[in-house]
């Protein structure tokens, strides 16, 4: 690898808002590590048009909530990419939605293992290296449901509001490294998640967005390329991108 | 000066000497086995986790955290890694 260009990990970048960020840093001339848990084909396919388009990438699998695989994961990255990260999204999240009266341990386990402590083992993991180089930035994608709650949603909410404080916290840590971390809340974006949503609910939420659509995966992922490259004073943000979905 | 006094010791020294120099911007002189990180020369709470860092990817040693606490000089470092160097 050319020891001049910056590399990006992405976790869960197979789909949606990951794939686009995937492709968007790769754009911006970084060398994109591609995460993913459990679809390999989906980030075969991100690794194939980056490396179609001349880019630079690689597929590293690894559930982000299992501290081993995590080891693992940035062993693998840091060997490939000669040691050098600039920029982690931690973007791996999962949903298991239910009223809190139904809400299973299990499902509350497994949305804040992989949603926030995912984001700090991978954060954890990327600090040493981002130290090294006396550089870096962190992004954590959170939610407008962390900052706003959604019926149903009380451990996907709770995840991503964690991540805000998370966000803070390591601001505050790593500031004086120079390492920058700062928080997206992505409001309606379209994706798998979104798709599932029925048409009702669609209408409903189209007439409540003064933008009066669905926000795009690359939408999200210019603002983090953005936050990464151009945005050298700003840490310890949380960024709405949400159509406006708040006023 | 004795933990200094033999040729492995003064070497260690050194070695020690050099990290401390590179992690925390300081001329060699000032680097003394009395020296305090963080009183005399001026480390942060981050520096010496990073201190601590560099000391164990150079001497192939995991430091636990409760060791790492007490490791406030750098004779307190020199002792450790010779007590505890592979």
């Amino acid at each position: 690898m050319n020891p001049d260009q910056p590399v990006a990990l992405i976790t869960g970048a197979g789909r949606g808002i990951g794939k686009a960020l995937a492709l968007a840093f790769a754009d911006a001339g970084h060398a994109v590590a591609v995460n993913y848990g459990r679809s390999a084909e989906a980030a075969a396919e991100v690794v194939g048009s980056i490396v179609a388009s001349g880019g630079v990438a690689r597929a590293f699998g690894a559930d982000v909530a299992d501290p081993a695989q995590v080891d693992r994961l940035f062993s693998d990255v840091l060997a490939w990419s000669d040691q050098r990260l600039d920029v982690l999204v931690n973007n791996a999240g999962i949903t298991r939605d239910a009223l809190a009266l139904r809400l299973s341990n299990e499902a509350w386990d497994e949305v804040l293992d992989t949603n926030l402590k995912g984001a700090f083992l991978c954060a954890r993991s990327a600090i040493k290296p981002m130290m090294k180089r006396r550089s870096g930035c962190i992004m954590n994608m959170s939610s407008v449901v962390g900052l706003d709650g959604q019926a149903g949603q009380a451990n996907y909410a709770a995840s991503k509001a964690g991540l805000v404080g998370l966000t803070m916290a390591l601001a505050k840590e790593l500031g004086s490294r120079n390492i920058r971390v700062n928080a997206i809340a992505p409001g309606f974006i379209v994706s798998d998640m979104t798709e599932t949503l029925d048409q009702a609910v669609r209408d409903a939420l189209l007439q409540r967005l003064p933008l009066s659509r669905f926000g795009e995966p690359a939408e999200v992922a210019d603002l983090c390329v953005f936050l990464a490259t151009r945005a050298p004073y700003v840490t310890g943000q949380v960024i709405r991108v949400d159509g406006g979905l708040h006023l | 000066m004795s933990e200094t006094g033999t040729v492995s010791g003064q070497e260690l020294f050194e070695r020690i000497r050099a990290i401390v120099v590179e992690k925390l911007g300081v001329t060699a002189d000032v680097v003394t086995l009395e020296a305090s990180f963080q009183e005399d020369l001026g480390a942060d709470s981050l520096d010496t986790v990073e201190l601590v860092m560099a000391v164990e990817e150079a001497f192939d040693l995991q430091i636990p955290d409760e060791a790492a606490e007490g490791l406030t000089t750098v004779a307190a470092v020199v002792s450790y890694v010779e007590a505890n160097k592979a």
